[in-house]
Order: C-alpha cells, then structure tokens, then sequence
C-alpha cells in the first residue's frame, strides 16, 4: 500500500514536470512564431541559442552564472510561499545583503578571506532577514497584504541604499559604487575568464538545506501547515505569526545572500541599482519550480540557460534578448493555469480519429 | 395541481451519488417538508431545482411544464426563490441594496434608491416582516438578515420559496416569529419548500412531508397521518435509540474550573458573561444553547485560541488562563473543535502528517526538531486501525476522506495524546449516523477512563443522553445548571430561548 | 526658510503633481474597477506599460496622436482581456498571473522597439498631444493654472475618474460589481452573471491604464523609452488601497503620491543639500502605514483574489 501511494506521489511529480515541459514548449513556439513574424529564421535563432546556453564549457559556464543569482531569488519566493506568504521584496532584501556585505568586506579588510567571507556573507543574509521581517511582522500583526508592503519596500530598500552609498561609502568618481573590496574577500572563480564563483555551490547547499528543512524537521512542518491552513495550524499551537515573521525572515536571508554572493564573486563592489529585477524573475523561477527547492533549482538553469543563450542569440541571429522575457513572461502565465494545458492538451489528444468519446 | 415537479433526479459528485432518481411532487399553496439526515442529499437536490448544481439526468416541471434551468436567473424567472444556509448577504451594502440588487429601479441610468425603499417598505407591511431597509446588513441581528434573504425572494416576485434548515441559526422565539411568517405567506398563496433534519419542525409546520435517506426518496406522506416516531425511522432507516447506555458516574477530581469568565468580542460585540462552572475527572458537562449565545467563545477560551477574557481558567489546580495553546494541549487538554475542515485538519496534508498536527514537537514523533517519519507511519496505523478509518493508507490525502472519517482523524489524534479533559465541540456535525454512534461511544468510553469532558453541541438529544451535568447558555450567560436528569427536554427549549426555569408563560402569541 | 517653502509649496508644483498623477489616478480607478470584481490585477504596471507603447506605435504610423490614444486604449484592453482570460477562465493565481504579465509586456514592448526602430533606448519623437486651454475656467483667479496649456488627458482624466464614481456607486451596474467583489455567490443567486461582471471591470481597468499610458507618451513626452512606466503600476494599486478602493478615493492618494514627487523634484532644481533619496521614500512609506491600519481603516472586497466557485463543474 505504502509503495502504490509513493507511486502515486511520484505521478504527481512527473505531472507537474510535464506541465512546466509543455507550458516551456508552448512559449518557445509563440516566441519561435514573434521571430518567424519579424523576419528571421526560427531555427537558426533557436540553435544559437541552445548553443550559447550548452555549446562548450564557456558558454554552460555562463549559464550557471545566470542561473546562481536566481537559484537564491526563487528560493526566497519558494520559501514565502511555503507558509501562505508571497514575497515579491527580493529585489528590496537582496540589495540590502548586497550593501551589508559590501560595507563588511571594506570595514574588515585585514582579516583573512577564511573568516571576512562567511562574516560578509553572514551579514548579507542578516540584512535581507530583516528586511524580511518587516512585511512578516506587519502581516502578523496588522494584517497588512504582504504583496503590496513588499513591492513598497522594495522602493525605500533601493533608494535607502542609494541614500547610505552617496552619504557614506561612496567611492570618489561619477559613478555611484562602493570602492573595490579585498582580494581575500573575493570568491574565486571556478573556471577561469568565465566570472563563475563557487557561490553556485552555496546556492546548491542552500536548495538541499530548505528541501530538509522542510520535509524532515519540525518546524518545516509547522512552515507548511500554516501555508496549508493557518486556522488549524493556531488550533494546534503552532504560533501563526511568529511563523509569518520567522518564513519571511528565512526568506529575506535567502534574498539578501542574491546581493551578497553578486558582490563578493561579481562585480566585487556595491553599485547602486545593479540588479536587473532579479527578485522579480525570482517569482518566475519559483512558479516555474512549483515552489519547492528542487524544482527552483531546475527552473532557475533553465532560465540562466535562457540568459546565457538570449545573449548568444543576440549576437549571432541578431535577435532582441528581450524575446527571452517574453518567453519568461508567457511560462508563467501558463504555468499558472494548469486549467489551460488541461485543456490545450486534452483537445489536441482528442481530435485525431476523435475516439475519446 | 402541482406546482414543482421532479422526476428521477440524479446527480453524483466524483464517486458519490447525492441523489440517486428522486421524485419531488409539491401543490400550489403548500407547506411542503424535505426531511433527511445531513448528506441525505436534500440541498443538493434544491441547489438542483434553482440552477446552482446541473442534475445529471432527470427532469423539472415547473406549472406541470418541462424546464431547463441552468442558472439561478432563470430560476428566479421562474417564480423561485431560495433561502439560502448561510446567507447570501454582502454585509456593507444596506438592506435595499441588497434586495434591489440584480433587479433595480431605476431613474435615467442611475438606480432609483427612493423608489427601492419603498418597495422594500411595502413588501415589509405586506407580509410583516420588520427590517430597516436603510440598515446596513451586517448591523442587524440573524434573524433580521433572514427577513431580508425572504424579502429578496418575494421582490422577485417569488411564488415557490426553497428555504434551507432555516432555524438553525435561529433562537425559538425567532423560530416562532419565522413560523408565522411563514404562514402568512402560505395564505397569500405561495408554495414553500422547507429543508430540514428536525423531526419536530417537520410536525408544526408542514402540510405535507418527502423523505430522503442516503441520496434516496423514501417516502412522502401527509403531516397529519404520520408521528415523529414513524418520521425518525423513516429518515434513519431502523429504529432509532435516543437514549445510549451508559454506567453511573464515577466522579473524581475537579479537572477544569472555569472561574467568572467574562469576554467581549471585538467584532460582534457577543460576549460571555461571569461564566463558572467545573468539570470533575469521569463526567460529561454538556453546554446547552442556541447557536451563536456563546459556544464558540467558550470552546476558545478553554482551548487557548483566544485569551483576552477576565476571569480565571484553572486547569488540575493550575491557573492555565495566560497559557498558549500549545502550553495547554501538552498539559493534557484536547480539542475536537467545532468547524472541523477549518480548524481540525489541513486537508492538504496525507493522513500520518494530520494524525501529529500539535504533536510535530514532542517524542516520539520528533526529537528536537527533527521528525521522525518511521515513528510518525506506525502511529497513523494504529489509529487508523484503532479508530477503524476508511481509507487508502496513511499517505491518503485527508480531504479525500468522508466527512465521519475525517472526524475520526480529529478524534484519533486527540484521544492518542490521552489528554484528561477534551473539549468536544459539534463532534457530531455533518456525519453519518454509524459515525455518531462510534463517536457517541467513544466520549463515553472517556469518561469511563475517568476523563472529563466538555459537550458542546447544539443537538439536544445527544446533550441529554451523554452528559451527567449540563449547563444551558443564552446570551453568554449561564442561565441554568444541573444534572441532566432534571431537565426534561420542553424545559431545556424554554432555557434555551431564554425564558425563565419552568415558571414563564410561553408568551402571548400562543 | 518661508521663501523657500513659498517656492515649493505653490499652485505650479501643484500642477505638476496633478499632471503626474494623471496616469496614477487613471491606472487606481482600473485597479478599483478591476478590486471591486474580485480580481487583484497586479498587471497594472504592464497595461499602462502596454499603452505607453501602443500610443506611439499608433502616433508613428498614422500621425494622428489620438488615434495613438485610441490605440493604447485598445491594447490596453486586450492585454487585460488576456489577463482576465487566464485569471476568471482557467482559474491561474492572480498574483501570479500579474507578474506573467508584467514581464510579458515589458519584453514585448522593449522587443519590438527593437525591432520596429532598431533601437533599446526609446522610440523616434512621435506627434504628442497639443495642449489646450479652457476658454472659460483658464481666467479664473488661482486655479486658471490647472486649465491652462494643459494636456487635454489631464481634463479627460479628471472627467473620468469622477463618471466612474457614479458609476461605481450610484448605478445598477456598480451596485453589481461591489456585490461581485463581496460575495460572488450572492451575485450568482440573485441572477447577476459574475464571469461577465469580472471579464467587464478587468477589461475596464486595462482600458484605463492603457490610457495613462498614453499620457505619459504622448501627453507628458512624445516618445516611448524602455520600462517607461517605471513602477507607475504598482504605486497605482497602492494608491487605490490608499483611496479605499473608490475613484475619488484613489485620484485623492495620487494627487498626494505626485505631490510628494513633484516637491522632491522642485527641491532637485534649487539643488539644496537635502537628501532626495529620502523625500522620494515618502509616498511608499505613506503606503505602507495606511495598510497597517495605522491611519485608516482599510477594508477590501471580501472575496478578493478568491477562485470564486460559480455552480458545479
């Protein structure tokens, strides 16, 4: 008996797996039909993509160094989305994490890489945890919808670092940004001239952590049932905000880890407004992975591979990257009416002979 | 001549037929009951005849004419009206917004609200039914809220008016006014079909009656040739013993003690007042009332869920009055709470993760922090087994369990902690009556382990026949106690409705 | 320091903020529209984006600017419509779906900016709309500023936002929107379609906030940039919280949005050394206050961002 359910839990896996599939072909045609329309050659475009994501190792390398800041984006929204709560303030944590850790990497310039980087990486992930909090704490305590305080936040975040940059760590020059840090607080590259750190293994260990966390500990069980229903999770003694402000907090450390292993293992500094809306595409990955780790991680290669390939493509077929947010835009969408595939596939299988019924 | 016809009415929802070939025949200008258990799919085949559910097959005839009806607006044009459980009000819009709704008058392009006043006042002197049609909905009390769901139907112009368990929600005095209304409406000649479980009921007000059992037609007779008696088996299908066995009582220490609790709600401004009583080790306290006179408060203030009161909860001696929910379930208190797919059970979660909901903390099922999911199987097992649970296994989800299985899961889990008190609230409600039986047993089994426990149920025959002592609440306030031997069940109606012990008239209308 | 504060606090920075809570206001009313149905449109942002673009997609190709603005209205609409399908139809999470949409119409629009004019930046200059003068109400004394050489969206706005008032509060068709919103099965029963209701106010709000797009392209400027609404959709969905879902209510909370923003700008010109960063802030903290409950008491449609249950299926 227990095999059969675990067969049926897996079924559920694969069924979910094959609608991400399709909805993913699904907008790769229409995207395939927008290039088609404006007078390129589908195929080609489609190879050089495939190509710049996969084609040799420089190029795989600069699809995993897409996929990293997005590995840890999506986990926040996941993470939020395990207890009920959306947390559309990544974009606002992860600059947080970023500013932190940079100002710790330059206040500690001597100490050596071994401890200045866990400390710059400890203060990145504590500066997104309270920044999470704050839209924890306001939904626990007042109610307050977390989807429009964190869009509200993710403002103040980017313009109080901005504010904190210019007025304090600015580094002479026209350019808002941070002096250079320490080489020692830097992480290395893993493949040379390809700028891709380790902090993908962080964001490896970070997706096996919150899977464990969730499944096996106690209070991932608590996490979940409150996501499930908040009622019966207060009925059994579960606190239902100090879970609301400890998931965002968890959440917002995930996000502020974004800014932090950007800082340390890309552009080495703090620039202001350096983020192209990671924490929005995080919603994306975490959607495309149905909220849960190991299907953020998978999502979030996909969309660095779309990146990574995006850029290829725009060089080599002369195609606007920005077909790749069409293409992000449109899986959501249908990744999010599962109602629709249903329907699409349903009537495809049907018409041929029309058997069915 | 009849007025509503159907004819061999089915309809199923994934696996479960809720109505399997009924025929309904209802005359103009009759009182018309539908009688059955909860599930015996009575709503359903109302739901069916006003355009909210589609019947699977079968046929309506409306005026002795065959009609299709596919949605509630063509229901409404064909002189239907339903009176809904739970009301179909939106509770900021004002009494005339909420009538006119759909159907408003209007001056140029903008709703005439004078003219919808006064149509909502005529309807009011027509028919005696007094609402403030300027009050907004969710200021005024149930009873009134029910007055404007009937003035919505007959604005409609209404001639067969559905009404679902109407007295549920109501006090007796309210269901007596709600019974005089509807006989005036029966004189100017509408036809009224009345759902309801309440054998009672059935007799006072109905011409004549349609039985249902188990998604069946059993039988329709006339009111006045048939008993409750005949009524109940007929509904149940065998002969129905009111009364459960049970041994004396073997009363030990004061479990609980409940010390002037007083409570105000925000929001609704009900309110408990300087509420004592206690519970002693073996004894059933049953807590008598009128639904919404302060049941729910008290199952949240013993429970934990809410703690804002004055007064003082002692629980084995022990002040518990500040304590957290989960301080008091490790003390020992469990919980069968009243809205059971709201607060018992996340229906998301597979059966073995339910069986440890408030119990993911402590040994064996975790040790310190982390679950132990070997552990966690073995005991959904046992309960499964001991508690004789229907299902796949104990990764089956639990919303795809019945409603009496589901209330197993509840009761398993809080009767494996052992606890020393349970706070059984509603622990019946909407299950078969094989299950009320089983769960009936097993709170008498409890209190034979010299356990206590609280009763809270708005069933007078199951207070009567569990409990040893009984306590009756109107208006948040302990209007009557004592051991359940001396109230006869007329009494407990009068206390219920708030009028005095024995000694009150009934009132001048009767 | 009254100098300076006379220079700030003016009739002409308040002009400015009425100028720039046009598209704000506009875009609030599609999300009270859109709220009061049910349905969260978190694709605020990508509709008004959505129109900026058609404006001038619409302005270049026949240079007529107000077909440009019919344009925008249009695709606004049938963006929403896309939006409203997925969202009522296939029951998609509304929050979610919003996000999809946002991303979809700012790639579209950067897309085919590309490819129609081969640059990432902006578009060509178009034909904008000509400012208009009143004849009557622009010699008043004190608020002749308001109706002079402005753009005749700012006046279309304001026409706007107070029909739909009326039509939200005083019609039969509103009195059934605010049902829908509340409690959809009560529509249901008393014979209100509310699928058609949702599909009308969604639709609705696109239309609206296509047309605040096109004031920012063809009113405010006369070309289309990258990411042109520049959060103007988010800070819209704020300001219809802020305005306790209600036209008037919103236009009152991006008139206050703008205010702050055109201050900060002023305070930009005279170059002082105080912190633009932090007076830029005020209109998101504003926000979030009012939504903890702090200032007023903010209720919303009951039943919003509920899959509501219509029959069976």
């Amino acid at each position: 008996m227990v095999r059969l359910n675990k067969l049926k839990d897996q079924q559920g896996i694969i069924f979910n797996l094959l609608y991400s599939v399709v909805a993913i072909v699904i907008a790769l045609l229409l995207g395939g039909i927008l290039i088609y329309l404006s007078g390129h050659d589908p195929g080609k475009a489609y190879y050089h993509l495939v190509y710049g994501a996969f084609g040799n190792s420089y190029n795989l390398a600069q699809t995993l160094l897409n996929s990293t800041p997005l590995i840890f984006t999506g986990l926040a929204v996941a993470i939020g989305f395990q207890s009920g709560l959306f947390n559309i303030g990544g974009e606002g944590q992860l600059y947080w994490g970023a500013l932190a850790t940079a100002v710790t990497a330059l206040t500690f310039p001597h100490l050596p890489g071994l401890i200045l980087l866990p400390l710059a990486l400890l203060a990145g992930a504590l500066a997104g945890g309270c920044w999470g909090v704050i839209p924890g704490y306001l939904k626990a305590r007042t109610g307050a919808h977390e989807v429009i305080t964190t869009i509200m936040l993710n403002y103040i975040a980017i313009l109080a670092t901005t504010f904190l940059l210019r007025n304090y760590y600015k580094e002479a020059g026209p350019v808002d940004q941070t002096p250079l840090i320490a080489e020692s607080a830097r992480m290395a590259e893993l493949i040379p001239f390809t700028r891709l750190s380790w902090a993908i293994f962080l964001g490896l260990a970070v997706v096996v952590l919150s899977d464990y966390l969730l499944k096996k500990t106690s209070i991932g069980y608590d996490i979940q049932a409150v996501g499930k229903n908040s009622a019966a999770a207060e009925y059994a003694g579960i606190s239902v905000p100090g879970i609301y402000i400890l998931t965002m907090g968890f959440s917002g450390a995930v996000a502020g880890l974004t800014g932090s292993t950007l800082v340390l293992g890309l552009f080495n500094r703090f620039i202001t407004n350096f983020s192209p809306g990671y924490g929005f595409t995080g919603i994306a990955v975490a959607v495309l992975g149905r909220n849960r780790p190991w299907g953020v991680l998978l999502a979030a290669l996909l969309f660095g591979a779309l990146e990574a390939g995006g850029m290829s493509m725009q060089l080599y077929a002369r195609i606007p990257a920005d077909l790749m947010r069409i293409i992000q835009g449109l899986v959501i969408l249908l990744v999010a009416a599962p109602a629709f595939i249903q329907l699409l596939v349903g009537s495809l299988l049907n018409r041929p002979g029309g058997g069915a019924k | 001549m009849n007025v509503v016809e159907l004819k061999n009415i089915s309809k199923s929802f994934g696996n479960s037929l809720a109505n399997d070939s009924i025929d309904l025949a209802v005359k103009r200008g009759e009182i018309h009951c539908l009688l059955g258990e909860n599930g015996a799919g009575k709503t359903t085949l109302m739901k069916i005849l006003f355009g909210l559910y589609s019947q699977d097959q079968g046929s309506i005839l409306i005026n002795g004419a065959e009609v299709e009806i596919k949605s509630p607006r063509q229901a409404i044009e064909l002189g239907l009206g339903m009176i809904h459980q739970h009301f179909m009000l939106v509770g900021r819009l004002t009494v005339t917004e909420n009538i006119i709704a759909g159907r408003e008058p209007r001056r140029g392009i903008l709703i005439d609200y004078a003219e919808g006043m006064r149509q909502v006042k005529e309807l009011t002197a027509t028919y005696q039914l007094s609402v403030n049609p300027g009050a907004r909905v969710e200021d005024i009390s149930i009873g009134e809220q029910q007055r404007v769901e009937i003035l919505k139907a007959l604005y409609r112009q209404a001639e067969i008016l559905i009404l679902d368990e109407p007295t549920a929600v109501l006090t007796p005095q309210e269901t007596g006014e709600l019974f005089a209304v509807l006989k005036k409406l029966k004189e100017s000649g509408k036809t009224i079909i009345f759902i309801t479980h309440k054998l009672k009921e059935t007799m006072a007000i109905s011409d004549r009656v349609t039985i249902l059992r188990d998604g069946k037609k059993v039988a329709t007779i006339a009111t006045s040739a048939t008993s409750p008696t005949e009524l109940a088996r007929l509904m149940v299908g065998r002969e129905v013993i009111l009364r459960v066995k049970k041994a004396a009582a073997m009363v030990g220490k004061t479990v609980l003690q409940a010390d002037h609790l007083t409570y105000y709600h925000k929001k609704n401004n009900r309110q408990l007042e300087q509420l004592s009583f206690v519970i002693k080790a073996g004894e059933i306290l049953g807590v008598a009332g009128v639904e919404g006179n302060g049941q729910q408060e008290l199952e949240e203030l013993i429970t934990g869920l809410s703690r804002n009161s004055q007064g003082k909860i002692f629980f084995k001696g022990k002040d518990i009055s500040s304590w957290s929910i989960r301080e008091r379930r490790y003390a020992g208190i469990g919980h069968i709470p009243s809205d059971r797919l709201k607060r018992g059970l996340i229906p998301d979660f597979n059966l073995e993760k339910n069986l440890i909901l408030g119990s993911e903390w402590q040994q064996p099922y975790a040790r310190k922090g982390f679950l132990d999911y070997k552990v966690i199987r073995e005991n959904s097992k046992v309960i499964i087994e001991r508690f004789r649970i229907k299902t796949s296994g104990s990764q089956a989800l639990v919303q795809d369990l019945s409603g009496g299985n589901q209330q197993k899961v509840i009761i398993g889990r809080e009767l494996r902690r052992e606890p020393e008190l349970i706070v059984a609230a509603q622990p019946t409600r909407g299950v078969d009556v094989g299950a009320i039986e089983y769960i009936h047993k097993l709170l008498l089994k409890m209190r034979e382990e010299g356990k206590g426990v609280l009763l809270i149920s708005a069933e007078l025959d199951e207070l009567l026949s569990l409990s040893d002592r009984l306590i009756v609440l109107y208006e948040g306030r302990i209007v009557a106690s004592g051991n359940t031997v001396d109230f006869t069940e007329a009494e407990l109606g009068l206390l219920m409705a708030g009028q005095g012990r024995g000694g009150v008239k009934n009132g001048p209308t009767e | 320091m009254n100098e300076l504060l006379a220079l700030i606090f003016n009739l002409n920075t308040l002009a400015a903020a009425l100028r720039m809570a046009t598209p704000l206001a506009l875009a609030a009313m599609g999300g009270a529209f859109s709220e009061r149905a049910g349905i969260i449109n978190l694709g605020l942002e990508g509709l008004i984006l959505t129109g900026a673009f058609a404006g001038v997609l619409g302005s270049y190709y026949s240079s007529l600017p107000w077909l440009g603005v019919l344009l925008a209205m249009i695709a606004g609409g049938g963006f929403a419509a896309l939006f409203a399908l997925f969202t009522i139809r296939f029951k998609a999470d509304q929050v979610v779906a919003g996000v999809g949409l946002n991303m979809l119409a700012l790639g579209l629009t950067t897309w085919l900016m590309q490819v129609l004019w081969g640059s990432r930046g902006s578009s060509p200059n178009v034909n904008g709309l000509p400012e208009i003068t009143i004849p009557l109400l622009g010699r008043l004394p004190f608020v002749k500023v308001f109706f002079i050489e402005q753009s005749p969206l700012v006046l279309i706005m304001l026409v706007v936002i107070i029909a739909g008032w009326y039509l939200l509060f005083k019609t039969p068709l509103g009195l059934r929107i605010r049902m829908t919103g509340d409690h959809p099965t009560a529509a249901d029963t008393v014979g209100i379609n509310v699928r058609a209701i949702q599909y009308f106010c969604v639709i609705f709000s696109g239309v609206l906030a296509g047309l605040g797009g096109a004031y920012l392209s063809l009113g405010h400027l006369n070309w289309f940039s990258v990411n042109m609404s520049a959060g103007r959709g988010y800070m819209a969905l704020a300001a219809n919280i802020f305005g306790q879902w209600n036209p008037l209510g919103g236009f009152a909370a991006s008139l206050l949005f703008s205010f702050t923003d055109a201050v900060q700008m002023r305070l930009q010109g005279l170059n002082l050394s105080i912190a633009n960063e932090l007076i830029q802030m005020l209109p998101y903290l504003l926000t979030i206050v009012v939504l903890a409950g702090a200032v007023l008491r903010s209720r919303p449609p009951e039943a919003l961002g509920k899959q509501n249950q219509g029959g069976d299926e």
